[in-house]
């Protein structure tokens, strides 16, 4: 019974994966417009911001929850889509898209030279790697202040809107209209042959290189793929802001990346946009509650750090797909409920990975038997 | 040439403290195959708490002793509660919860003690010692530092080569299943592992305290280098986290010397690529092969 009202449900659907994701992005699309009318200037700027935060988390969800790396440095590599960015805005303008694809290519070109070396290995080289250059890169714009202007940044032009619409309005639609555009690529790039290449890196890479998969250059091609994200993604805070600075990319962005993609749900595409929520809201509720509660001003600055490092622990611990997976777990659930049927729920997922993207009523592995009796 | 001199002295005083965090990042790679991110976070968070005792005029070697213990008792207690229960799930699941700890540790920190640079007072003199009528960048404190961590790797030696329980540890890290077999009760070894790492950390933040500027994320900088240097001497080895430690301090300070302090962590980057490059096993671990 459950199963055919899951066929009805997804004959609903066209069976081409990319016109199935167009549709989903068009809906999306019509959403964020229906939204962003009714906004004011600030909320426009929100929701831009929003809007990037997604398109750099869906790129370490894929990462991350789809190719089993773990990158700490996703903020570094925003700073160099950002200056990269910022750098042609002054010495060399030409059009947006171009400008954008040059940063994410830059972003990219590094993202190249880190994997390389660092996933010739498995473990944890590339983590350590990703988090010397969050550390280092923001120094190195210190250092060379003629070109990156210092403390002081750079400073970026938003692009001339048409008439009648603001200039938040059009940055907030141009971002949104990134964000849905990369996350159709990706959803595609995750059904495609390389997806599954990715997937059975993750899972076993010694049977995956027995079953001819290039290992290294699978995780390198995810690697880059993640990093160009970052770098659209930084060139677009760059606009939002006004300016680039170091102050932006500290290290402590790159970790708030990682738990706020952790919170969303590794591995999922929708999950970034519950991340980059959280990303652009936080920082807003953590002070109004530490005002409300009149606690002291340290307290008030570093509660929403606090926060960030909870909820990595309680997820990891206690739902490891995020919020994505327990949403699709209610909904698997309320289908189950609707069908009557008794059988166990099986949607609890116990790591990050093959769990958190199997089908609501695909059959219990071994592994489920074995890790959730 | 006496520049070059200072920066070599420089360079071993502070690959002494990468070493005493790479020791710890080691065994507890060996115990439980996870890089502990909240190593320097923990060590930060233990010297907190003997700034705080000092600040109520308890003596400092008390404080200092103090710290130490809370750092072995800490190291304990992360196991058991945050890392125990992820045994048997991918690696990355740990890795993310040390994170989070670091995350958390910072922002406690702060929120407690507050985020400015407090400063912590040094066991010794750091004015430079003279040698030969000439004042080379070589303090009392220094000599300390270097004292305490070749102390901490000696009796490191003494515990894994000559006691029962050292024996029991490696066997535990090696091969878990066996030590079981054979009666050894390898989830305590497993909690005892991190206690000691969590206790070399700690006192690396005791040591590196009065000469970084002490704020809640003084150790992150500190971590990334003890990072490098396990991974020069190979994550696996704790003798290799020593002469790792003292090249990584050596190289660093050179680049920090000579092209400004500001590009050392792109030196530790350029370290860790010619590393992976060149011998990725680090280079004193032994190639291993890989089971399916």
């Amino acid at each position: 019974m459950s199963e055919r009202r899951r066929l009805r449900v997804q004959s609903l659907l066209p069976n081409q994966p990319l016109l199935r994701h167009l549709l989903a992005a068009g809906g999306g699309a019509v959403f964020f417009l229906a939204i962003t009318l009714g906004l004011s200037a600030y909320r426009d700027f929100e929701m831009g911001e929003i809007a990037l935060y997604a398109i750099v988390l869906a790129g370490m969800s894929i990462l991350t929850g789809v190719n089993g790396q773990i990158s700490l440095g996703h903020g570094g590599f925003m700073a160099v889509g950002a200056y990269t960015f910022a750098i042609l805005q002054i010495h060399a303008p030409m059009p947006l898209g171009l400008e954008l694809i040059i940063s994410m290519a830059a972003s990219a070109a590094l993202g190249l030279m880190v994997a390389m070396p660092a996933t010739r290995l498995r473990g944890p080289y590339l983590a350590g790697m990703t988090l010397i250059l969050a550390l280092g890169l923001p120094q190195l714009a210190d250092k060379y202040t003629a070109t990156f202007g210092g403390d002081q940044g750079l400073a970026t032009t938003a692009p001339t809107p048409p008439a009648g619409i603001n200039a938040e309005q059009w940055l907030a639609w141009i971002e949104i209209l990134c964000a849905l555009v990369v996350l159709v690529l990706l959803a595609n790039l995750v059904r495609s042959r390389f997806g599954r290449s990715m997937r059975a890196v993750r899972d076993n890479e010694i049977a995956a290189a027995l079953a001819g998969i290039r290992v290294a250059r699978t995780k390198v091609f995810a690697f880059v793929v993640s990093a160009s994200c970052a770098g659209l993604a930084g060139a677009f805070l760059g606009l939002s802001t006004g300016v680039v600075n170091t102050g932006e990319f500290a290290l402590t962005l790159s970790l708030y990346l990682l738990a706020a993609m952790v919170l969303g749900g590794a591995g999922s595409l929708v999950g970034p946009w519950w991340g980059a929520v959280v990303l652009v809201y936080l920082p807003q509720w953590s002070t109004s509650i530490s005002k409300s509660f009149s606690l002291g001003n340290s307290v008030g600055a570093n509660l929403a750090v606090v926060i960030y490092g909870v909820v990595l622990i309680v997820v990891m611990l206690a739902a490891p797909s995020g919020v994505q997976g327990g949403l699709r777990w209610l909904g698997h659930r309320a289908l189950r409920l609707g069908a009557a049927r008794s059988s166990p729920i099986i949607g609890v997922t116990t790591g990050i990975g093959p769990e958190a993207e199997r089908p609501p009523s695909a059959p219990p592995t071994a592994e489920h038997e074995r890790t959730n009796p | 040439m006496s520049h070059f001199f200072d920066l070599t002295l420089n360079g071993i005083s502070a690959g002494m403290i990468y070493a005493a965090v790479a020791l710890g990042l080691v065994l507890i790679w060996r115990a439980t195959r996870v890089i502990n991110f909240a190593q320097g976070s923990m060590a930060m968070f233990t010297t907190y708490l003997a700034v705080t005792l000092l600040d109520r005029q308890v003596g400092y070697w008390e404080a200092f002793v103090v710290a130490l213990l809370a750092g072995l008792a800490f190291g304990a207690v992360v196991e058991r509660v945050f890392i125990r229960p992820l045994r048997g799930k991918p690696e990355i699941n740990a890795v993310i919860v040390t994170l989070g700890l670091l995350i958390l540790l910072e922002g406690l920190a702060g929120a407690i003690y507050g985020v400015r640079n407090r400063g912590f007072p040094a066991a010794f003199s750091q004015s430079g010692l003279s040698i030969g009528g000439r004042r080379v960048s070589f303090s009392h404190f220094d000599v300390f530092i270097l004292v305490a961590v070749v102390a901490l790797m000696l009796s490191m030696v003494v515990l894994f080569r000559a006691t029962d329980l050292g024996l029991r540890m490696r066997a535990s890290a090696f091969a878990p299943e066996m030590a079981r077999l054979a009666g050894v009760r390898v989830g305590r070894i497993l909690t005892l592992g991190w206690a000691v790492a969590s206790f070399a950390g700690s006192l690396a933040g005791l040591l590196v305290a009065p000469t970084a500027a002490f704020s809640p994320d003084y150790m992150d900088l500190i971590l990334v280098y003890a990072f490098t240097a396990a991974v020069v001497g190979g994550l696996d080895s704790p003798a290799g986290s020593l002469i790792g430690g003292l090249l990584t301090g050596l190289a660093l300070s050179y680049v920090g010397g000579y092209l400004g302090s500001s590009l050392e962590p792109l030196g530790a980057a350029a370290i860790l690529i010619v590393v992976l490059g060149s011998r990725p096993e680090g280079l004193f671990a032994r190639p291993t092969p890989r089971q399916v």
